[in-house]
């Protein structure tokens, strides 16, 4: 017993990569996100699921601090990322953003050439002293989204005019160049073909040797393949979370088989 | 029978007909409107345009045609020696409208009786006693024969309504028995309301059509006139513009170029003034400012585009000149002699504009997907790093368009200019220089007293096609460009 409690606290200390405590948020008059705690570990993948309207997007929008762009979200409680409270007046929101990597639901490269775009990142934070070293990101980059065979020879064309696939792999390279520590992908799948996901989650999956990633999903089966630890919300609150196979093979909240076995959401 | 009430009773018979069709209808089915193939009142509204349509356009070509056919067939009357004491048989038959139009005033107001009116041997004097009771002018050009002739006119004229009245009514009575006729369940009314409503709306499309082929035709007529009187390369290469009037005789210097060069030195500094204000206004408003302060300051903004330009030139006249002339006048710098100046229309014409770009940009920049602007906040860039490195970029085409848009505006524009920048053509460099533009000439040579048929006058066709074609160009680079873009984000 005492020992288990050890090895926790060791955890926590060594592999905790994002602690949640108490956060809740609001939209408006709108209670999106009920008083919601979690450990998020590093070089794991961990997937959220839940029905749609669930928070799960809105709690993943917390971690780097998106729903400050929007006016009406307000967020309380604590969210450390090692150890350090990112919702502090201290930090620096652009520079967390920089810190902890975004890529949306659907692909949205910008109006720009493939190398600019996965260039914007490190050029915005001065991470390339000359073009030599910025080539050398945008191709470490590219290769880190699975993407730079398809593209190494058409650098200059527009990052619009990939297909689906390939753009959200173009915005994953996008966000890996600026060297994240942790990734955030909202539903990242949802607007690709099976065969572009299947890509895709390879990647996910490779990604996990250098990353701590979060992925919000909507798909049981995608959660599944690709994460280690799931955690299910409902109507705004964290119902269970656990290793993957727990969830999927022995739930313990009967919402979470409910939801798993389809019968709601 | 005046105009009006003939349509009044067109109109009459045809709303008459509407209710007939309905109730016969409704009468054929007891009432049972689920056996009608159309709602009631398709079956009335299909009465109505028969009776309405055809009788409308026989009132619409029989005003047409009459009075030409009149025309012709009084001046046959009208022997050789009559037309020649005139200058020309136009101004006779000019006179012989307004004697005949007064004839018709007198009798109406009661100075003169039908039987004078028509009496072909009355007194010449006596007639005009009473035309000009009835206040209208009797020149030294009625004679005897004009008389008769206006008379003859009149009369005919008289007899022509009175047909016209009887076809028209005759006509609509036809057209609302043949609709009435049709007024049976089974008839597809709905349809030919349909149709009636397309036939309306694409006769509109027309008239607006075909109104700006009769402006561009008449443009390129008198253009054409113009190139007959004058030599075409002088007027597009020559550098003086000095168009002497009739009344001083002489050859006039027609030189487009200080016109040109005056409306595209205004039209750069207007645009200086208005891109960059304009385009960080509609910044701000897009991207920065709360929707409550953007839904005070975009109308606020907008306002200044109502603001009509004569306003504006008044403000040009008697504020910014006297303001410029305080800084840069004789008495400061030196470089300015007078308050209209290139610099004044510009810099007001610049105030005027933007709205034009700040409105159209601002809408382009919100059409901007916000996946643009996570995809840069989420990478850690700043608000105005992803402005200008995102947005910008993304919204540029737009606002490439809304510039030429406000640009064509620019050249355009004549009252900012007329009380702004002064008349006088002038290749100058400095912007303190009074010059002036082609709109505002246009309207120099129209107002004179010159001869219309001279080449003083129709230069202003000629510098209004130069105008026409270089704003068409920028407005069909403008909605190219903007077509393009719109492509992009669809």
């Amino acid at each position: 017993m005492y020992d288990t409690q050890n090895k926790e606290s060791a955890l926590s200390q060594d592999d905790i990569k994002i602690s949640a405590r108490n956060v809740q948020v609001y939209y408006g008059d709108n209670h999106a996100i009920k008083d919601v705690n979690v450990d998020i570990e590093d070089k794991t993948v961990t997937a959220f699921i839940g029905p749609s309207g669930c928070g799960k997007s809105t709690f993943l929008r917390c971690i780097n601090r998106m729903n400050d762009t929007i006016d009406v979200a307000r967020v309380e409680g604590d969210i450390l990322l090692d150890g350090e409270n990112i919702y502090d007046p201290k930090v620096d929101p652009v520079q967390l953003r920089a810190k902890v990597g975004m890529v949306f639901q659907k692909p949205n490269p910008f109006p720009k050439s493939i190398y600019d775009n996965v260039a914007y990142g490190p050029r915005i934070h001065g991470l390339a002293r000359n073009k030599a070293e910025l080539d050398e990101i945008v191709e470490r980059a590219l290769k880190r989204g699975a993407i730079w065979e398809e593209v190494k020879d058409r650098l200059t064309a527009p990052g619009t005019g990939l297909s689906g696939g390939q753009q959200q792999r173009l915005c994953i390279a996008r966000a890996v160049a600026t060297e994240p520590e942790v990734l955030l992908m909202d539903e990242p799948c949802s607007a690709l073909d099976p065969i572009a996901t299947a890509q895709v989650e390879e990647l996910i999956d490779e990604l996990r040797q250098n990353y701590s990633v979060v992925i919000v999903t909507h798909s049981m089966q995608q959660a599944a393949r690709v994460s280690q630890k799931t955690a299910f919300f409902h109507l705004g609150n964290l119902v269970e979370y656990d290793d993957t196979d727990k969830i999927f093979t022995q739930p313990e909240d009967p919402r979470t088989e409910s939801y798993i076995t389809g019968r709601i959401g | 029978m005046p105009l009006v009430w003939i349509i009044a009773i067109i109109l009459a018979i045809a709303a008459i007909g509407f209710l007939l069709g309905r109730r016969r209808v409704l009468q054929a089915v007891q009432g049972d409107r689920r056996k009608l193939h159309s709602l009631p009142n398709y079956y009335g509204s299909n009465v109505l345009i028969s009776a309405l349509v055809p009788a409308l356009l026989l009132l619409i070509i029989w005003l047409t045609l009459q009075p030409i056919y009149v025309n012709s067939l009084v001046s046959s009357g009208l022997s050789v020696s009559d037309l020649e004491q005139a200058a020309s048989p136009d101004l006779v038959m000019a006179e012989i409208r307004r004697t005949a139009d007064g004839l018709e005033l007198a009798v109406a107001s009661g100075t003169m009786t039908e039987d004078l009116a028509r009496d072909p041997g009355a007194d010449i004097t006596e007639v005009a006693e009473g035309l000009q009771e009835a206040g209208s002018i009797v020149t030294s050009a009625v004679t005897q024969p004009i008389l008769r002739a206006a008379q003859q006119y009149r009369a005919i004229m008289g007899t022509g309504y009175t047909m016209m009245f009887w076809a028209v009514v005759l006509m609509a009575l036809g057209g609302a028995f043949w609709g009435l006729r049709n007024a049976r369940p089974d008839y597809r009314a709905r349809h030919t309301v349909e149709q009636a409503i397309r036939a309306l709306l694409v006769a509109a499309a027309s008239i607006a059509i075909l109104t700006t082929l009769g402006i561009i035709l008449s443009l390129i007529f008198n253009t054409i006139e113009f190139f007959r009187l004058y030599p075409a390369t002088e007027f597009f290469f020559g550098t003086n513009w000095a168009p002497s009037f009739s009344g001083r005789g002489g050859a006039s210097d027609l030189g487009v170029l200080p016109l040109l060069w005056g409306t595209f030195y205004i039209s750069i500094v207007a645009l200086t003034v208005a891109i960059p204000i304009g385009l960080f206004a509609a910044i701000y408003l897009s991207e920065y400012a709360s929707p409550r302060v953007r839904a005070m300051a975009k109308p606020a903004l907008e306002v200044l585009a109502g603001i009509p330009t004569i306003v504006y030139g008044l403000f040009a006249l008697l504020t910014v000149g006297p303001l410029l002339m305080k800084v840069f006048g004789p008495d400061a710098l030196g470089i300015m002699q007078a308050g209209t100046a290139v610099m004044t229309a510009g810099l007001v014409m610049g105030i005027m504009l933007i709205p034009f770009v700040s409105s159209l940009s601002d809408d382009i920049i919100n059409a901007v997907p916000q996946a643009m602007r996570d995809g840069s906040y989420g990478l850690g860039a700043t608000k105005s790093e992803t402005i200008r490195k995102v947005i910008l970029p993304a919204a540029l085409p737009g606002v490439v368009g809304a510039i030429l848009l406000a640009a064509s505006r620019a050249i355009g524009e004549t009252m900012i200019v007329v009380l702004g920048a002064g008349a006088a053509a002038r290749l100058s460099l400095n912007p303190f220089d009074a010059m002036t533009t082609v709109t505002a000439k246009i309207v120099s040579q129209l107002t004179g007293d010159a001869d219309f048929a001279s080449p003083e006058a129709l230069v202003a066709f000629a510098l209004g096609m130069t105008l026409f074609v270089i704003t068409l160009g920028l407005n069909i680079i403008a909605l190219t460009i903007v077509r393009k873009y719109r492509e992009q984000y669809d």
